[in-house]
């Protein structure tokens, strides 16, 4: 069969995809935050379905993770509602209580059991190929890559069909109630959604990857592009790469997998935090950077034209005393003339400056710059 | 209740109890200006950042000194805190994206850096993980002195720059315009944040310190409408369900303290919700029940 290696980076692939799909419409909606919520009350589920089956191995258990997700949201929000409190602190107030109870109950009742909260909130990538599906006695590869190939095929035709819905709902949830469908029921199918991925996720991956996985790569797209079909795509290549670089540095450092995973997410995130073209860091201060100097600049040329040829013209342009007209620094005077003589819009002599541009051509520096 | 008697006399129960009680009153003083600024999960953000923090001040020294570690969560919170700040004022990404983003990134190095010095020679790396889940029954006297040091230090910050965090809070643009630097304040208030939830780390752990922020203030803003009776408020129930957690906790065996704190904080939060005078659910249904009765009135009598 495949090897262990390539099983694995196919599954953190194909989970990076998974992921990313209602991520993007998570970072639009600013609902980011959510998924941090449901990555620890899932354990409240899992928890409780154990109790009612007693075997860690059930569906049950998924079902139950799966439904305190959506519940995680839904309780949220009614007490959002009740307009006592921001949409955030009843996030911060819900999730920890969730998880709370599910810890109490874990270290009272289920001590015996292998139920701990290590192995729910840290996964582990690298026992996934162990895993495996055998159908009539025949290993037809890891679990894994049928619950991460079937996840991202869910997510896919969730998005697929209601991509016109989620679209509006997304930005103009007031439209979209006009036009007669509810931005609610869009809302809650978003969430189980989400809830079933980061369930069927969290077992290969961990909770921490979860989060990573769904936020970053569609945070580093947002950067990137203003097309929502675009941004899905740029999130699912994020995330892969992500994945694939991951893995290697992982079994370079011998480090945990997931754990790099979730450091080259941020890494790439970063890097376009920092160089995305128009949107990214350095660009944003260096378009600052020019507004800056083109308004000083503007600004001396229009001081200048105003008193040029009056009586005041020798006291009020002359670079000596212009600075204490403007009320700027000698330093800045002499770095902004200096420029505009460079760009042939300001001329020196005699220590008097003159302006070189004609009214018209103030107005088109003024209105295109 | 000769039961409980004798607890409160016992010495071990004495330094927890003032541990998490000391805790309380600084995480409810500080959530009260995270809740109002719409911040409050940015403790969340900077509690999971501080794992790394605590590994990479052990891997570099090799000690498991509270100190040393706490210095390293501490380094890594303002780090983590810095990033959120500069990516959302720079860039067109979003606060809440930003946290969740760093928070993963930041805990996934973590939990790569403990796998690294799980095969670290010559160093048992077994106690860091306490600072996952926290447990406050190991407190030590001397682990309540950095609370106290700590906690005292950031209240008498907040009480230096009341009036700034007040005009911040409230009203950002005027505060601006009164010439107060939004950066420094920044700086100042994330400082406060990334101390107190260091120190709460031991405690109640990485995952639950945020709710130490977000449930005591939220149950005081039912109570008070002043900055002041809030803040006063939030810390009492802070200190409360320090007090009380730890009081359950050991009075049962095998409960976590922990989380029976937060399950504390939340149910001082939810008695708010439903019995504040006012605000509260109860008192608003009454009154919409008493209108619908006298609107009834009043169309009986017109018809």
């Amino acid at each position: 069969m495949l090897n262990p290696e390539f099983e694995i980076q196919l599954i953190a692939v194909l989970l990076a995809m998974a992921c990313a799909v209602p991520g993007v419409f998570l970072v639009l909606r600013r609902m980011s935050m959510v998924t941090d919520a449901i990555t620890h009350t899932i354990l409240l589920g899992i928890v409780i379905g154990f109790f009612i089956v007693k075997d860690l191995n059930s569906p049950v258990l998924i079902l139950g993770a799966t439904i305190i997700g959506v519940m995680t949201v839904w309780v949220s929000e009614l007490l959002s509602e009740t307009r006592l409190m921001v949409e955030e602190s009843a996030i911060g107030i819900v999730y920890p209580l969730f998880f709370s109870i599910a810890v109490i109950l874990i270290s009272r009742y289920a001590g015996s059991a292998h139920l701990d909260t290590d192995s729910v909130l840290l996964g582990e990538l690298a026992f996934a190929p162990f895993n495996r599906y055998t159908v009539n006695g025949v290993d037809i590869g890891a679990k894994g890559l049928y619950t991460s190939g079937f996840l991202l095929l869910l997510n896919l035709i969730f998005v697929g069909v209601f991509f016109k819905e989620l679209k509006l709902v997304i930005f103009d949830p007031a439209l979209a109630t006009i036009i007669g469908f509810s931005p609610a029921i869009i809302h809650y199918a978003l969430m189980s959604v989400v809830s079933v991925t980061i369930v069927e996720s969290f077992e290969a991956v961990g909770s921490v990857l979860v989060i990573a996985f769904m936020i970053g790569p569609p945070a580093t797209a947002y950067l990137l592009t203003n097309d929502l079909k675009r941004m899905i795509l740029y999130s699912m290549a994020i995330g892969s790469f992500s994945g694939i670089i991951g893995f290697r540095l992982a079994m370079f450092l011998d480090v945990s997998i997931p754990g790099s995973m979730a450091v080259v997410v941020g890494f790439v995130f970063m890097l376009a935090v920092l160089f995305a073209p128009k949107r990214g860091l350095v660009s944003t201060l260096l378009l600052r950077a020019k507004q800056r100097k083109t308004y000083h600049q503007l600004a001396l040329l229009w001081h200048v034209y105003q008193h040029e040829y009056t009586d005041r013209a020798n006291v009020e342009n002359h670079i000596s005393t212009i600075a204490k007209h403007l009320n700027w620094e000698q330093s800045k005077i002499d770095r902004i003339v200096a420029s505009l003589v460079q760009d042939g819009k300001l001329q020196v002599r005699d220590g008097m400056l003159y302006n070189m541009l004609d009214a018209s051509e103030l107005e088109a520096f003024l209105f295109d710059e | 209740m000769k039961g409980i008697i004798e607890l409160f006399s016992d010495y071990t129960f004495q330094i927890v109890a003032l541990g998490t009680g000391l805790l309380g009153v600084v995480s409810g003083v500080l959530g009260t200006f995270t809740v109002l600024r719409r911040q409050s999960l940015l403790g969340d953000g900077i509690s999971h950042a501080a794992l790394p923090g605590v590994v990479i001040a052990f891997l570099l020294t090799g000690t498991k000194n509270t100190e040393v570690l706490l210095f390293g969560a501490l380094i890594a919170g303002l780090i983590v805190s810095f990033l959120i700040t500069l990516v959302t004022r720079y860039t067109r990404v979003k606060f809440d994206t930003a946290l969740a983003v760093f928070l993963s990134v930041f805990f996934g190095l973590g939990l790569a850096l403990l796998s690294y010095a799980q095969r670290h020679p010559n160093a048992n790396q077994a106690g860091l993980s306490r600072f996952i889940y926290g447990q406050a029954s190991t407190f030590l006297a001397r682990d309540v002195w950095i609370v106290a040091i700590a906690g005292l230090f950031v209240l008498i910050l907040v009480f230096l720059f009341w009036k700034e965090l007040k005009v911040f809070t409230f009203d950002p643009t005027f505060a601006q315009s009164l010439g107060y630097s939004r950066t420094r304040l920044d700086m100042i208030m994330n400082l406060l944040l990334v101390v107190s939830i260091v120190i709460g780390l031991q405690a109640v752990g990485v995952i639950l310190m945020s709710a130490m922020f977000i449930a005591p203030s939220v149950a005081a803003r039912q109570w008070s409408k002043s900055l002041g009776g809030m803040v006063l408020l939030s810390a009492i129930f802070g200190a409360m369900s320090g007090v009380l957690g730890t009081l359950v906790s050991s009075a049962y065996a095998n409960l976590p303290t922990g989380p029976v704190i937060v399950v504390c904080a939340s149910i001082i939060a939810g008695i708010s919700l439903l019995f504040a005078p006012g605000r509260g659910l109860v008192h608003s249904f009454y009154r919409r029940y008493k209108a619908r009765k006298e609107m009834k009135g009043k169309q009986a009598l017109n018809a």
